[in-house]
């Protein structure tokens, strides 16, 4: 059976230790709190289409921190072309999980394209990222250890669900970020 | 040659992550950013990718600069917007199109619009008249961006970059 979008998150969350967070514009923000807000998780109010890119600049800012970006089909779908982008440049520590509900879910649940088709992990595949099996558990392990770049899709159920809000600052949640990250080199770099 | 000062520049202020939309007025640039082992050249399928780039380096603490062409400022409006309610320093190097001396009427609405619209998301522009002014604009810029929190653009005019015609373009 389809799994609920936030066991599905949860799971890939638990245990997160040192893990560095963003999460895309809508559902898979609230998704990510709901497993517990965390100052390095960076959850996106606006920014459609730029979650993936967000989590390049991140991974190659830090080489040594293992990335994850938790996003949407609808989000997805609106920066494919940063799946060529990290393809070219293929950071290893950057993972790639695509929540797929096949809807817009804070727009009155529209289909996106995936319903009608539109296959994320063939592009995926097209732009180099690696494409990770279709269990949770090996998903969740991937994230934390196997060289990337990594990709998966996850479809969920389409439901609509309580909201579960981070903050919404946008200062306040990449102040907080680079300090939890950077220490007090966050005020100087 | 204001490539190279704009690269030097771009070492001095320890910049880690070039993100590029090509264009024929930043190819010298490009070239210089590919070669030095201290940076990362990310080639972008369209300028808007930038803004997630430099946003996440950010975050990460390393600094970043995007170059394009005046008609990719138009792909980037709207996230502009990121960069301002989140406060990320952000500098972009733009090489204008569709002014002085156009051969092309397709680049006239986006040229003629650049800075309008880069005021409107509220990015700070500077604007060198010479080449000779390029490299203390660029610092000029860096220093407001990074010590500022501030997103500035710097508006290489079509006069410098000094390309007359498509055939000199492509052929360059």
């Amino acid at each position: 059976m389809t799994p609920h979008r936030r066991e599905v998150v949860k799971q890939l969350l638990e245990n997160r230790g040192e893990l560095l967070v963003i999460a895309g514009l809508g559902s898979t923000a609230w998704d990510i709190t709901a497993a517990g807000d965390s100052p390095l998780s960076f959850p996106l109010w606006g920014a459609m289409g730029q979650a993936a890119m967000m989590g390049l600049g991140l991974a190659l800012a830090q080489p040594r921190r293992r990335v994850l970006v938790i996003t949407g089909d609808g989000e997805m779908l609106m920066g494919l072309g940063s799946l060529a982008t990290i393809g070219v440049q293929q950071p290893p520590n950057l993972s790639i999980v695509v929540i797929d509900n096949e809807r817009y879910g804070e727009t009155g649940m529209q289909m996106t394209h995936t319903a009608h088709g539109i296959d994320l992990e063939e592009v995926a595949r097209g732009c180099r990222l690696k494409l990770l099996p279709k269990n949770l558990p090996e998903v969740r392990k991937a994230i934390h250890g196997e060289a990337g770049p990594n990709f998966a899709v996850v479809k969920v159920q389409a439901e609509k669900i309580p909201l579960v809000l981070p903050p919404r600052e946008g200062a306040l949640l990449k102040a907080r970020f680079r300090r939890a990250l950077l220490g007090s080199d966050a005020d100087t770099i | 040659m204001w490539p190279e000062a704009i690269h030097r520049e771009l070492v001095a202020a320890k910049i880690r992550v070039v993100g590029y939309v090509p264009d024929g007025g930043h190819k010298r640039l490009i070239e210089l950013c590919q070669a030095d082992k201290s940076m990362r050249a990310v080639v972008l399928s369209t300028e808007e990718e930038g803004i997630g780039l430099v946003a996440g380096a950010w975050l990460g603490g390393e600094r970043s600069v995007l170059l394009m062409q005046s008609s990719g400022v138009g792909n980037v409006i709207n996230a502009l917007g990121t960069i301002k309610e989140c406060r990320i320093p952000l500098v972009t190097v733009v090489t204008m199109r569709g002014e002085e001396g156009e051969f092309n009427p397709w680049q006239v609405p986006m040229g003629q619009a650049t800075r309008t619209v880069l005021e409107a998301m509220g990015t700070v522009v500077h604007r060198p008249a010479t080449a000779e002014e390029v490299a203390p604009t660029l610092n000029a810029a860096l220093r407001l961006a990074y010590n500022s929190y501030a997103s500035v653009a710097v508006l290489i005019p079509q006069r410098v970059i000094g390309i007359k015609s498509f055939q000199e373009q492509t052929s360059q």
